[in-house]
């Protein structure tokens, strides 16, 4: 994949530091972390850092998490791994594979994405809640965190949550956290559910259809019990920027299993299947978003509704913004869109809230990143959001205004 | 016996201006004021706490359960929601000073959506009338819960309910997609949809198992799944716990997720097989029953492999279902488990503790031992893919000191869960019956966080108080949202 050079075009890379505060903060571990933040001055969160241009910018010193590193629990036959938070993604990914198990939610790499390097770690990843592909089948990555260790905005650490799969003890507050983006708490310790990888995978492929008819078909395929576990639909411009180099639209059917069970269900679903490396692969691309890379001079979004109103979304999108450059994943659930730059928020938010559901701005140059990023809430639901991160942050010490202008 | 919070003695004094102000809302017989009425409403599935409720309403719209929740908020009077009533744990047990919001009268389902897999349900309507709903396209709804037949989706909602099939499609919070929920104030506010994830603050998340004390819900919409062509059964004896032990952790290290992996203890079993004469094997120190369901193909593969690997475990007997008559015969007795013990003993304690799995024979044998220690029996049926601990501890509720002995043996199981590294409920949640134990698994500044969520849904702790946390919300104590001037909010609020 084309590497995109952060360090050229500022706007993709780190943010400039800003006065006082430019420097990390040592890092250190759990206790002295807590005293930083105790201190009340705003900090911004960062591990691996590979996720930080994502969200509205916060305010605050960097705080160099990185020393929490380290698996500290992991028996595969207990289906649960314990981490410290600033663990690499790719050491928690290796050690699985040993066992022949694997985070099931496929954390996507967005690093091209966003510009960024360095190293994904399990705790940026749960914060942001980002899924993979395979989220249809298996969930989002809000199902999978068990339950953590924290500091809260006061300084204060506390857990919740368990080392085990079944568990109704308290709140949920695991999912409070997934896909906080930091705001809540620093999370320092997480456990997470695992799973087995699947044996082998194969992808079927079937050509020159629609948006409509294409996302009809992936609806059908999913009401089957064929256990699609990743659904996806290529426009041709966009399939003949992937590794197949297709010269038409591409509907895509990944399914996963043993290996008798995968022949049995491709035969019953037809279409041409790929070998199991290529079906990684293109997979890997679409979680990654490549074929709509590199980025620069644009503005990519997330946009979820209803999976059966995806070409419909689609037409919109197409016809408000010229220029527009989408695909369709998890069975029509997500539609990628990337936009020539301009502040298209007010527009996209307008436009799921008619169609029910949630555009988020994922890459752009900070100037767009500074407006609403994320599906305004009605004012219920905004007044009871803010009543949440002060009684968690009074101070609004932790990854400020990173997710809402008010916090 | 746990104590409850004392009524407040205001409130009772007001009951008339209650009552009425419930009737301007509800008229006719959806306010409940004679005490046979409300009588029928003063336990739930935790039948061995009773309250009378201070008055019962039974709306049968939205706008009526805004108008109540407002009303109470004004009032300041305690609300306790109620679905089928059917939580094992106490969560819907009345208090005497609070007014009891049944929902039961939410029983449509208000829209079935094939293309996007999902329903949208009121509260009110039962977990298996969602599957009934949809069985005819081939669809079902994943969670199930053993009182299926009779618990209500937002019952589930409130309690994050499980079911045999957890270990592989997740309990509800995995499978709920959208609320509609009202809050104390009165808000109604809508969390996720048809749509995956909601972007921002997960609030749907934190709801689903919040035991009614953040909001009620008044609309649930439910993924639904293609029902799997296949399910072939396995029932397998054990010598010992240890051999089905080291049988599931061998499973699962092979890569297998069974669709349900049920173990039963030597007592379980047998009060089954009197019950239901499914053949189990009565010799077996241990029973397991795991469940295959996916495509044809990979039915028959998996079931081999399992088969295999219970040999190598020692399995001292292994029978696979050759029919679906038979494979339902192998469930009927776990499903049938709780009766089954119930004909043993003239009351059973239904306990639910999740262990890590590698610990369950050190777990079993220690609860052997306390069987001594409090001079009671009892019988273990154990959801072995998730590490979900049912022991029914047996009892006999007209023999003095019996109960309290049963209370404290099920309090010594649990704690043991978590000593082992385990939690207090995997899924009949906290309700009034552990609400004293959070102590040993949570630290002091742990529950605040968790009341700290209460306070930003719930700022005056008017709704199901008493439940989940050992002592009432202290949303001024707490000292961050509601403090003004210094001064605490709500001094009346009692500790207990």
């Amino acid at each position: 994949m084309e590497q995109h050079d952060s360090k050229t075009e500022g706007v993709w890379g780190p943010r400039p530091q800003r006065g006082a505060g430019a420097e990390p903060l040592p890092a250190g571990g759990e206790p002295e972390l807590a005293e930083i933040i105790a201190t009340g001055a705003p900090i911004e969160i960062r591990a691996g850092g590979t996720k930080r241009p994502w969200g509205r910018p916060a305010t605050g010193t960097i705080l160099d998490i990185s020393a929490l590193r380290g698996i500290l629990d992991y028996d595969p036959a207990e289906l649960v791994l314990t981490a410290r938070a600033a663990t690499p993604l790719a050491e928690i990914e290796s050690a699985l594979a040993q066992a022949q198990q694997t985070l099931a939610f496929e954390p996507p790499d967005w690093r091209a994405l966003l510009g960024t390097e360095g190293e994904p770690t399990l705790g940026g990843t749960i914060a942001v809640n980002a899924s993979g592909p395979r989220r249809i089948r298996a969930g989002a990555a809000r199902d999978h965190l068990l339950g953590f260790r924290a500091i809260d905005g006061t300084g204060q650490i506390w857990k919740a949550g368990g080392r085990v799969v079944k568990n109704v003890t308290g709140y949920d507050m695991s999912k409070l956290m997934a896909g906080a983006f930091g705001t809540l708490s620093l999370l320092t310790e997480l456990s997470v559910r695992v799973l087995p990888r699947p044996e082998t995978e194969t992808t079927l492929l079937f050509e020159g259809e629609t948006a409509a008819g294409a996302t009809a078909a992936m609806t059908a395929a999913l009401n089957t019990p064929h256990e699609i576990s990743a659904a996806a639909w290529l426009p041709a411009d966009i399939a003949a920027r992937t590794k197949l180099a297709a010269a038409t639209s591409l509907r895509l059917l990944r399914l996963e299993g043993p290996a008798q069970s995968v022949a049995y269900r491709a035969g019953a679903l037809g279409g041409t299947q790929l070998d199991a490396a290529t079906s990684q692969a293109i997979w890997r691309d679409i979680a990654s978003v490549a074929p709509l890379l590199p980025p620069a001079g644009r503005c990519i979004w997330r946009l979820c509704t209803a999976p059966a109103l995806a070409p419909a979304l689609r037409d919109r999108v197409q016809a408000t913004f010229e220029g527009a450059e989408t695909f369709l994943d998890w069975g029509g659930g997500l539609l990628w869109a990337s936009l020539p730059k301009q502040d298209a928020a007010t527009a996209l938010h307008a436009l799921l809230h008619a169609f029910g559901g949630h555009a988020t701005l994922i890459a752009a140059s900070q100037q767009y990143r500074a407006g609403a990023v994320f599906q305004p809430r009605s004012a219920a639901q905004a007044a009871l959001e803010a009543r949440i991160k002060r009684g968690f942050d009074p101070g609004l010490v932790l990854n400020r205004f990173r997710m809402s202008e008010a916090w | 016996m746990l104590k409850m919070p004392e009524p407040l003695a205001e409130t009772l004094a007001r009951r008339a201006e209650i009552v009425a102000a419930l009737r301007a809302i509800v008229p006719g017989e959806g306010t409940i004021d004679s005490e046979t009425g409300r009588r029928a409403y003063e336990c739930d599935g935790l039948t061995a706490y009773r309250a009378l409720p201070l008055a019962v309403v039974l709306p049968e719209t939205r706008a009526q359960i805004v108008d109540i929740l407002r009303a109470c908020h004004r009032m300041g009077v305690r609300v306790v929601p109620r679905g089928a009533g059917t939580s094992l744990s106490g969560g819907a047990l009345p208090l005497e000073d609070a007014v009891l919001l049944g929902l039961g009268k939410f029983q449509r389902i208000l829209d079935i959506d094939l293309e996007n897999r999902c329903v949208v349900a009121e509260p009110g309507v039962t977990n298996l009338a969602i599957t009934h709903a949809v069985q005819d396209r081939g669809f079902y709804y994943a969670p199930d819960p053993s009182s299926q037949i009779a618990c209500t989706i937002g019952g589930n909602v409130a309690e994050n309910s499980g079911g045999v099939h957890c270990l592989k499609y997740g309990l509800t919070t995995n499978n709920v997609i959208g609320i509609e929920m009202v809050t104390i104030e009165g808000e109604v506010i809508r969390l996720g949809g048809k749509h995956y994830d909601a972007g921002g603050l997960d609030l749907l998340g934190a709801m689903v198992g919040s035991e009614g004390l953040l909001g009620v819900v008044t609309e649930v919409t439910v993924r639904i799944l293609p029902k799997p062509p296949c399910a072939r059964a396995l029932l397998l004896g054990f010598a010992s716990v240890r051999d089905a032990s080291e049988t599931v952790a061998a499973v699962i290290g092979a890569g297998i997720i069974p669709g349900g992996m049920e173990m039963m203890d030597r007592p379980a079993t047998k009060a089954a097989e009197d019950f239901v004469h499914a053949g189990y094997p009565l010799d077996a120190d241990a029973v397991l029953i795991v469940e295959l369901d996916g495509c044809g193909p990979e039915v028959d593969h998996l079931a081999d492999r399992v088969q295999s690997i219970a040999e190598t475990h020692h399995a001292t007997s292994c029978r696979v279902s050759q029919s679906e008559q038979e494979r339902l015969l192998f469930w009927a007795g776990r499903k049938a488990a709780f009766p089954a013990v119930g004909r043993i003993s003239p009351d059973y304690y239904c306990m639910d503790g999740t262990i890590p799995r590698r610990r369950l024979a050190e777990v079993l044998e220690r609860m052997q031992q306390m069987e001594a220690e409090y001079g009671l029996r009892c019988a273990n049926v154990f959801h072995a893919g998730d590490g979900n601990l049912h022991p029914l501890v047996l009892y006999d509720a007209n023999v003095p000191g019996e109960l309290d002995r049963a209370e404290e043996f099920g309090a010594a199981i649990l704690r043991l869960c978590v000593e082992v590294g385990g939690v207090l409920t995997g899924e009949h949640g906290v309700g009034v019956e552990k609400r004293d134990l959070m102590g040993t698994m949570f630290s002091k500044t742990d529950l605040d966080q968790q009341m700290r969520l209460k306070c930003a849904f719930d700022p005056p702790g008017l709704l199901n108080p008493g439940k989940v946390f050992p002592e009432l919300c202290r949303c001024a104590e707490l000292g961050r949202v509601h403090v003004h001037g210094g001064k605490t909010r709500f001094p009346e609020l009692e500790r207990f």
